[in-house]
């Protein structure tokens, strides 16, 4: 048949862009949002009646919400101007030579292989790892593990579905998350059943396609009781888009004995607005980690957090950002005990440098009746220069008396004297200050996976060489 | 080639746009092999002439010259000095937190590779650490811990030793290495001086110090003594022991004496 011919020829997946044009309203890629761009979502996915109701219900809701002002600067954030939606298609129009050379020295300097360039720079539609997710995904089949994309999780499994999704992060959450709500795209639907320990991470850059470098992703991730593992998404190296603006959310339920960590690495291009909701409900005695390494974008608003709705639970987060020039990383966590005998953890590690700035912004909330719950909050900042900034915005409301919270802050300059003695032993001075910033972020890098950990220590030394003149 | 290691003349310096001259014209050479002490009191330029040799951004040197291996390095970086030989065992070392002692000293070794040699081998580097460890009866998970991060004084002198161990240098100046030591503390790293002094007898050493204490341990071929900028009185060995019996005042108005 030539149209399956075609496909074949383009190197599509076939099942998901076979689509029947006869039955759908034509589609055309346009600027801004209103009811007929979400409408077009939801036809185009062949979602339920249940889900198109709930996104112009959240349609709604985000037009009545006000732009915070609070974090960064969105007044250069023009929303009219964006595509809400794009098939993948429509993103494969752009050619190679459009991708700033910046980007691409980047992934020349960072040794990226040549066949994941095109995809980072939002240009390809697959990957050759498409290959190692499929066999991957026959063991966790094996296992019951359900690791899909948001949009077959919704149609494979819709019952456990609906059950947790938005139930985590409702709309009305904040306008961004009423925003994702309406037009979410692209992201993960992931499952794992009790008892079962995922010993390899599931990571995001298996499945990566064009269609996942989306601005709304939407990630629901479930972890039965007494379940284990471990979600990686993003990657050190730069990603660049045309879009300049990601909005994601992402749903955790932590059951009962179960730990889950999850980790984000985000390089995005100096033209993104990053604004995330993360956030994990985590049960008795269950473990959550997230572990947010935020490195690029032009403004990162993201705040992972724990509510810790079970007795004896316990929440991490270990987060670093790095504030270069130009850039604002406004981030840090969020921990709220609800129930007795509750700890909590967030470690905060900023480096701003040039004109780069980076604040923490954090909320640790116990509510009444959470007796025993102990928190502690350390944040740090390293300053490179004299124009780089940091802030602290730490939020504490504490209702329960038997209760104890921690809060340490410093912050800190790159010192001459630290410099001197780096350099009198030989080492020049680009290499001094990468030594000192590592060294400043380690008891964080060396929880990420190792080739994580590699890279990260690669691009901090690339920045590095461009501080020094 | 000279016949001298370490050539200073007539240095004067001063700190980065101040005004007042803290080094007034140092006279100093050392040949390879020797030890030296530099005594004097407090505020005579001891630990700057330290500094300045090592290239610290915060002097500048309004005359004179440093010599190494008859090459000026006055206008090298810091960390092209350390390549070229020189070596400082600081007063008070930097602390460098989350940076692991084998993780350090390796890039430190890299640094003076050259780019045919690339980088040296893991495990070239752990040998080579093993032995030094070794010679120098440290601990080895001493070389896990991180950079001078909560180490006690005599810690970090022994961590200076480590270094110099490892990077081998030309020109040891060591600056005060024995203040804030305790008897067993000072003997740890003497013996470790010596040791590498004998693993590497043509390394030169300047051994600041303020007291006589370390000089039982380390015995120097030369003493000088510095007073305001300048090193007024050179000697053998005996010039340390006149100093503990008479003090520093004897020497207020001073004839300078040939060196050696």
């Amino acid at each position: 048949m030539p149209k399956n011919e075609t496909v074949a020829r383009l190197g599509l997946d076939e099942y998901k862009y076979d689509f029947r044009t006869e039955d759908k309203p034509v589609f055309k890629a346009q600027k801004g949002l209103n009811e007929q761009v979400v409408r077009q979502i939801s036809a185009h996915k062949e979602e339920p009646e249940w889900m198109l109701e709930f996104r112009l219900r959240a349609l709604e809701i985000y037009y009545s919400k006000p732009m915070p002002t609070w974090g960064g600067d969105l007044s250069t954030l023009n929303l009219d101007e964006i595509y809400f939606y794009l098939r993948p298609q429509d993103r494969m129009e752009r050619s190679w030579d459009d991708v700033p050379d910046d980007i691409k020295n980047t992934f020349e300097r960072l040794g990226i292989p040549e066949a994941e360039r095109s995809i980072l720079a939002g240009v390809g539609a697959q990957f050759e790892s498409e290959m190692v997710y499929h066999s991957l995904k026959e063991e966790w089949t094996a296992q019951g593990i359900i690791f899909e994309s948001i949009e077959d999780g919704l149609k494979l499994y819709p019952e456990i579905f609906r059950e947790y999704f938005a139930t985590i992060v409702p709309p009305g959450d904040n306008k961004f998350a009423a925003l994702n709500s309406a037009v979410w795209s692209g992201g993960s639907f992931v499952y794992i059943p009790k008892g079962v320990k995922v010993d390899i991470p599931l990571q995001a850059y298996f499945r990566v396609n064009a269609e996942q470098m989306g601005q709304f992703e939407r990630t629901l991730i479930i972890c039965d009781e007494g379940a284990q593992a471990h979600y990686i998404e993003g990657c050190t190296a730069p990603v660049y888009t045309t879009e300049s603006f990601h909005s994601g959310v992402i749903e955790i339920v932590v059951k009962p004995n179960a730990r889950f960590r999850y980790t984000t690495i985000q390089n995005w291009s100096s033209n993104m607005y990053n604004l995330v909701t993360q956030r994990a409900m985590v049960h008795e005695n269950a473990n959550m980690e997230w572990l947010d390494g935020n490195l690029g974008s032009k403004l990162t608003m993201k705040y992972p957090s724990c509510f810790l709705v079970g007795e004896g639970a316990h929440g991490e987060i270990l987060s670093i950002a790095y504030a270069g020039d130009g850039q604002h990383q406004d981030t840090g966590g969020k921990v709220v005990h609800a129930a007795p005998n509750t700890t909590s953890m967030i470690v905060s590690k900023s480096i701003s440098k040039g004109t780069g700035r980076s604040s923490y912004r954090g909320l640790c909330k116990v509510y009444e009746g959470a007796v025993g719950s102990k928190s502690n909050v350390e944040c740090d900042a390293l300053l490179m220069n004299e124009t780089s900034r940091t802030d602290t915005y730490p939020y504490i409301e504490i209702d329960e008396n038997q209760s104890s919270i921690g809060h340490e802050a410093s912050v800190s300059k790159v010192g001459e004297e630290q410099l001197f003695y780096l350099m009198s032993r030989g080492l020049s001075e680009a290499e001094a200050m990468t030594m000192v910033v590592r060294g400043f972020i380690e008891p964080i890098a060396k929880e990420l996976p190792l080739e994580y950990a590699i890279e990260l220590n690669r691009l901090i030394e690339l920045e590095m060489e461009g501080s020094v003149g | 080639m000279s016949e001298y290691l370490l050539e200073v003349r007539n240095l004067h310096a001063r700190v980065e746009d101040g005004e007042e001259s803290i080094l007034n014209g140092v006279d100093l050479v050392v040949r390879a092999g020797e030890l030296h002490a530099l005594m004097g009191p407090n505020g005579s330029g001891k630990s700057t002439l330290a500094k300045v040799i090592a290239g610290h951004p915060s002097y500048e040197v309004t005359a004179g010259d440093v010599l190494l291996n008859g090459e000026n390095i006055l206008e090298m970086e810091p960390d092209e000095r350390s390549r070229a030989g020189v070596f400082l065992a600081f007063q008070y070392p930097a602390e460098i937190p989350g940076v692991s002692i084998s993780n350090f000293l390796r890039t430190a070794v890299n640094a003076r590779r050259s780019e045919e040699e690339g980088d040296v081998g893991v495990l070239d580097f752990q040998r080579q650490l093993t032995e030094k460890l070794k010679l120098l009866r440290v601990d080895p998970s001493f070389a896990g811990r991180h950079v001078n991060d909560g180490f006690s004084g005599g810690e970090k002198k022994r961590n200076e030793i480590l270094q110099m161990a490892m990077i081998e240098p030309l020109m040891a100046v060591l600056d005060e290495t024995d203040s804030g030591l305790d008897i067993d503390a000072l003997r740890i790293v003497s013996d470790g001086v010596n040791t590498l002094r004998r693993e590497r007898p043509e390394m030169g050493v300047l051994m600041i110090t303020h007291y006589k204490r370390i000089l039982g341990y380390l015995e120097p071929d030369h003493v000088h003594v510095m007073l305001g900028g300048k090193i007024v009185q050179s000697g053998g060995p005996e010039l340390a022991d006149q100093l503990e019996e008479m003090g520093y005042d004897w020497l207020s108005e001073p004839e300078p004496q040939p060196v050696a």
